[in-house]
């Protein structure tokens, strides 16, 4: 089966802690406004709720998974129902970076909350562009 | 009437994220989590019955279980049956959406005015539902 190499799919762990807002929020900057017409996205639980079409999705595209902690739900669930993904991000291996950062909210975000989801979002966007071949300026185009 | 056999409910909401109606069903039980019921409820990714994680799994059969889904392919319901956990209702966003067609969700990362109602009624329909579980376990 052949990979669709223009579309990218992003595949979030959506999880119910803040770092699994901050993946889903993250995830649909890059959908919405980063990257709209090069990236599609499965709810993870599809691939155990769904049929064989679901489990295909990451034969059908390059998949970049993005987990909100170290369970990596998001890269195992991919790896076991559908196959294995272009890139892997974990929100907190992220977060370490920033160390003043202290995630509280899973509904509405904080400022620095969401400053937060902006730069997973644009870590995301750079690897879909490596996923297409792009680059990672390929934004700037 | 004697102590409740188990001091919660799991409410396990699908995690969509393709769709307005998977953000509806998320706010209403983080609604009935951490408001309406904090005492009686708990919510877990339902990512980790989709990976099968132990202590999730063991956690699911043990405890009674609420789902709520946002679409008809009822991935939080599907889950949680495959997992062989302790579903005792389902609750879907466009049942309650069906009784209330002005209240149409929009938007995914912000819900609008009308989808944010929609979850309200809903949080309110899970807490009913609790309710009822609690009463039956006692």
């Amino acid at each position: 089966m052949a990979l669709i190499m223009n579309k990218v799919g992003i595949v979030s762990c959506s999880g119910e802690i803040p770092e699994g807002t901050i993946s889903r929020i993250a995830t649909r900057l890059v959908l919405e406004e980063l990257r709209p017409d090069q990236t599609v996205t499965i709810c993870l639980p599809l691939f155990l709720a769904g049929g064989e079409g679901e489990r295909t999705f990451a034969k059908l595209f390059p998949t970049i998974t993005v987990d909100g902690c170290e369970k990596r739900c998001a890269e195992i669930g991919t790896r076991t129902y559908s196959g294995k993904p272009f890139a892997t991000i974990v929100v907190t291996d992220i977060l370490k970076k920033c160390s003043k950062l202290n995630l509280k909210s899973r509904d509405k975000l904080s400022t620095d909350e969401w400053k937060f989801a902006e730069k997973v979002a644009e870590e995301i966007a750079s690897k879909v562009d490596e996923a297409l071949g792009r680059g990672k300026n390929a934004n700037q185009e | 009437m004697g102590m409740p056999k188990h001091k919660y409910i799991f409410v396990i909401p699908c995690s969509g994220i393709g769709k307005s109606l998977g953000t509806v069903g998320r706010k209403a039980a983080y609604k009935v989590v951490e408001e309406l019921r904090p005492q009686h409820t708990r919510i877990t990714c339902l990512a980790l019955l989709t990976v099968g994680d132990e202590e999730t799994l063991k956690q699911v059969r043990e405890h009674p279980c609420i789902s709520i889904d946002g679409c008809p392919t009822r991935c939080s319901q599907k889950n949680i049956e495959t997992s062989n956990g302790r579903l005792m209702k389902s609750l879907m966003v466009t049942d309650m959406l069906r009784s209330h067609r002005d209240l149409k969700p929009e938007g995914i990362i912000e819900l609008n005015p009308e989808g944010c109602e929609l979850a309200n009624l809903l949080a309110e329909e899970i807490a009913k539902t609790v309710d009822e579980i609690m009463d039956g376990e006692s």
